[in-house]
């Protein structure tokens, strides 16, 4: 039988999708079922004077209103934060509470105050327009760099600082300083984006009384997670009656990890209500709500020796997390950037220091590459710019300074086990011709256009997470997956994972892996995910984890499946369990050459006992069923990398950027389906240049979202972009069975640096801050003529 | 008078009205209140939930769906104003069971990731195809331009336009 893995097989979920079948949360609707709107404030920072609702209560169709006082009462817990990150002091960092419904206090446009429940969604809207609320303005807090400077926006948070982080040794840092040539130093922005899934959030919450069962179909990349969070901190109910179903979800790249206030506000008041309720964003609540991502204010050094030797590297960041901490939103800015701050090179020391602060924003959190898109751009920029100041050509550079042994002790805390950084840059550059770029400027020039290249080598951590590493590094969970592998007795198969797909093709990919594991078909494998009802506790997905940890969970229980069957089939077949071999679906003793098909073995072990031919095949001790479970926890993170290489030419008269050539050569280690990574790695760079050239998101100053749709916050679209040109190298993990890294981070972690080198270079190196936009652009156009002018 | 007669209509959704459309070669008729759009009139009234709605100021197209034809984003119509016409949805694009061959071309190029904005998507490039028989990349990107796509970076998807315009 041909392997799978490897192959560039079909996707088994295109069908539903492409013929208008998939089912997602808004497309489910219950008998009987209620609408939700939900009373948010309009303000940036107010605290609430007065909430009336009697006016409302009136309107036609109202069932209920419900307001924080309610939720309060009813002792509903609030949002958290995951991670407790400590300050470099020791102390603890300060997180403020998070009600669902706002009391007291709101601290963002879109903080929510009640929910009104009616019989139609026109009716909910209506009484909702009819909810007053009275609010007293205070003096919002809305920029990273001030925010340490203005009001304190939650009582006993002094300066806004959640905590004040440091990782690496500063005394190291300052004796390699103090042996460089030359400092290169550097002042960032990382601009804020907004992860934009085209599935707006949405929940159906519903409530059994017969079984006291709450149900909550959610768009959610982590339906366990989220159950445990709202059963555990929420206070919502017990974990075994609530059950969280993420069915279809139309993307989340981060900003469905959380659990927000919607969802407890539902299960909950559903329960309240004895009905069902259906909430579904609109896009302009979704750009208010939703997290956001990045946000970043950073200032670097890199110590150098004249050859171009690192010394030394240091990074200062405030970083903003708007109004609240959630899920991940302490640990994006900490252990999720800190550590590859350094990037691919030997820097012999190094420290990162970030000032965490509250603003009144939306909440910051996880987006796609989570804290590596941040490290790898400073690093990635300064590096660049000390190409420059020394006059070394910018791979030579980045190639002097690659660790040349793996596994690789990375400077703060990372061993990566596999790697070729110097294959991976080799190979960009042939595929990028980087040797031709010199002729291609000069024919830019000849049009009047300015033309740059810019270079990006990466490497992230992934395959998120080793619990005992990341529980020591404050997370509240630990973050292994779980798989189940049933074989029903007529030979199909139904694998059920911990983990969840929202277009990264589980459903055929985790099929590929199982069919070979297994030698059955792949039409006879189906992939379960999405539902807490369905499988065992699972962590979901995020971090580029499910294959790398989820995946390596499913080949351990299939392993075990065979382990079994070796031993039902030596019963069988009287022979020893160590003669039997398993090869391509077929159980086979090696002296007697006598076989069992795995369907025969699978039915076999469901009916055990003695009659006629069919004697109990089950061996002493084993159970009847074939079904394992295993639960994987990964010996270490997962250490993708690559280069990219960008070309860009800009036309001086208006300041428009033109993407020319974007080039990616990755290092995923082992490929499960080479057309699935193809799309992980072109959804990456399209957001990762979208960063760079087009999104972002801005508040004015009393905190209002000036970006807050699609006319402002400026989305991608197919003719922004040329063809991407990508290729691997491929060096497999060490730490897993499968070899994989993973790669859905990839592209939006490489490629904003990869662009903004490639216009920085076009504009002889004149700092331009993300997104390049066309009138920041065509200023800088202006000054570069000036200088030029004035130099000759 | 003018104004509230508007406001009872736009707003509060007061007047019902008779919709009559033919739905992917079935005659429908429905009472509607003359403020719902063809989005809506499609998934809540029909039950047609392949056609998605991804934003509220018409910029995504997630909510394509052919009105006589022509490629139209259902969240800019009233059903009324349609009314009597012809509307294929992502559900009638099948003939006899069997995928159109954009759908094919769409799963065999991989040019759909999570599949939000995957029938908005094709429903748009059935209609370039049907205006342009072989279009180039560019003519396919700048058609595409209504249609935002988050997972896929379109590169995929533009492969598989031009892979469907051989199959035509
Ligand atoms: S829903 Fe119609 S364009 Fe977005
Ligand atoms: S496939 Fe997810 S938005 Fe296009």
């Amino acid at each position: 039988m041909a392997s799978l893995v490897g192959s560039r097989v079909e996707r088994k979920e295109d069908k539903r999708f492409l013929t208008g079948k998939g089912r997602y949360t808004a497309d489910i609707n219950l008998a009987n079922q209620t609408y939700a709107i939900f009373v948010r404030s309009p303000h940036a920072r107010a605290s609430i004077k007065k909430l009336n609702i009697d006016k409302a209560l009136k309107s036609s169709g109202v069932v209920s209103i419900l307001t924080g006082k309610e939720i309060a009462d009813d002792k509903i817990g609030g949002l958290i934060a995951g991670w407790a990150i400590r300050s470099e002091d020791g102390t603890e960092m300060k997180c403020p509470g998070n009600p669902p419904l706002a009391k007291d206090n709101v601290n963002f446009v879109g903080d929510p105050v009640a929910v009104v429940i009616a019989e139609s969604l026109a009716e909910a809207k209506e009484a909702a327009e009819k909810v007053e609320v009275d609010y007293k303005v205070l003096k919002a807090v809305t920029s990273t760099a001030d925010a340490m400077n203005g009001d304190t926006i939650h009582e006993g948070i002094d300066k806004n600082l959640c905590f004040d982080w440091l990782l690496g040794d500063r005394q190291k840092v300052k004796e390699a300083f103090d042996k460089a040539d030359k400092v290169i130093s550097i002042d960032i922005i990382n601009n804020r984006l907004i992860p934009n899934a085209m599935e707006p959030r949405a929940c159906v919450a519903d409530y059994n009384a017969a079984s006291e069962e709450i149900t909550l179909y959610t768009t959610s990349q982590n339906p366990h997670l989220s159950r445990l969070i709202m059963s555990a901190f929420g206070n919502v109910a017990p974990e075994h009656k609530l059950r969280v179903v993420a069915p279809d979800v139309g993307g989340g790249f981060g900003s469905k990890i959380n659990v927000y206030n919607e969802d407890i506000v539902c299960s909950w008041a559903a329960k309240k209500i004895n009905r069902a309720i259906k909430w579904v964003a609109e896009r302009s609540e979704s750009f208010l709500t939703d997290i956001h991502g990045r946000d970043h204010v950073t200032h670097a050094e890199l110590a150098v020796t004249k050859d171009g030797k690192f010394l030394g590297f240091k990074n200062e960041t405030i970083a903003n997390l708007g109004a609240y901490a959630r899920v991940f939103g302490t640990v994006t800015p900490t252990y999720l950037f800190g550590p590859c701050a350094t990037g691919v090179y030997e820097i012999p020391a190094a420290y990162t220091n970030v000032k965490a602060v509250y603003t009144n924003t939306a909440p910051v959190d996880a987006y796609r590459g989570a804290g590596r898109p941040e490290a790898t751009y400073t690093i990635e920029r300064l590096v660049e710019k000390a190409s420059m100041e020394l006059g070394i050509d910018k791979t030579e550079l980045r190639i002097k300074n690659f660790p040349t042994a793996f596994p690789f002790k990375q400077t703060l805390v990372h061993t990566v086990d596999s790697g070729d950084y110097v294959a991976g840059m080799e190979k960009a550059k042939q595929m990028a011709d980087y040797k031709g770029f010199d002729a291609r400027r000069k024919e830019s020039e000849a049009k009047g256009k300015l033309r740059g290249i810019g270079v990006t080598s990466y490497f992230e951590a992934c395959g998120i997470a080793p619990s005992a590493a990341v529980m020591s590094l404050g997370c509240g969970v630990g973050l292994w997956e779980s798989a189940e592998v049933r074989f029903n007795p007529t030979g199909q198969v139904t694998v059920y994972t911990g983990s969840h797909s929202h277009g990264q093709s589980h459903q055929t990919t985790f099929a590929q892996i199982a069919a070979d594991e297994l030698g059955v078909p792949i039409e006879n494998i189906d992939i379960v995910h999405g539902d807490t009802d369905k499988g065992t506790f699972g962590m979901g997905t995020y971090g580029s984890r499910s294959l790398a940890v989820g995946g390596i969970a499913i080949v351990n229980a299939c392993k075990k499946i065979v382990e079994k069957g070796k031993r039902v089939t030596a019963k069988m077949l009287e022979a020893n369990p160590e003669d039997v071999e398993f090869k391509d679906g077929e159980f086979i003793v090696s002296k007697s050459n006598k076989k069992k098909t795995i369907g025969e073995v699978a039915f076999a072990c469901y009916l055990p006992g003695v009659r006629d031919e069919m004697k109990s095949p089950l061996p002493e001790g084993d159970e009847p069923g074939l079904k394992e479970t295993s639960f994987y926890d990964p010996s270490n993170f997962s250490f993708p990398a690559g280069t990219h290489i960008a070309e860009v030419e800009i036309d001086p008269e208006t300041g428009h950027v033109k993407l020319e050539k974007y080039t990616a050569c990755d290092d995923f280690g082992r490929i499960i389906n080479p057309m699935v990574v193809e799309g992980q790695v072109h959804g990456g760079l399209a957001q990762g240049i979208g960063q760079a050239l087009y999104e972002n998101a801005e508040y004015d100053e009393t905190g209002q979202l000036m970006t807050g749709s699609y006319m402002d916050y400026t989305m991608p679209r197919a003719d922004n972009f040329p063809e991407f040109n990508i290729g691997y190298t491929c060096t497999h993990a060490t730490t897993n069975p499968l070899g994989v890294k993973g790669c859905g981070e990839a592209g939006a972690i490489a490629a904003p640096p990869t662009v903004m080198n490639a216009v920085i270079d076009a504009l002889g190196g004149q700092e331009v801050t993300m997104p390049a936009t066309a009138e920041k652009v065509w200023k800088a156009c202006k000054n570069l003529k000036k200088s030029n002018a004035k130099a000759a | 008078m003018f104004k509230s007669y508007w406001v009872k209509i736009l707003i509060k959704g007061e007047i019902m009205g008779k919709i009559s459309l033919e739905v992917n070669g079935r005659k429908v008729e429905k009472e509607a209140s003359d403020n719902t759009l063809l989005s809506t009139f499609l998934r809540e009234h029909l039950q047609l939930t392949g056609t998605h709605i991804g934003c509220d100021t018409s910029q995504c197209g997630a909510c394509v769906v052919h009105v006589d034809g022509n490629s139209l984003k259902s969240c800019t119509a009233l059903a009324a104003d349609v009314n009597g016409s012809k509307v294929t949805t992502i559900e009638g694009l099948e003939t006899n069971g069997k995928m159109h061959p954009m759908q094919e071309a769409f799963k065999k190029l991989h040019g759909l990731q999570c599949g939000f904005c995957t029938p908005g998507m094709v429903m748009s490039a059935v209609d370039l195809l049907q205006k342009n028989k072989k279009p180039s990349d560019t003519e396919i990107r700048d058609w595409l331009e209504g249609n935002i796509c988050r997972c896929t970076g379109y590169q995929n998807i533009v492969s598989a336009v031009k892979e469907a315009a051989t199959k035509m």
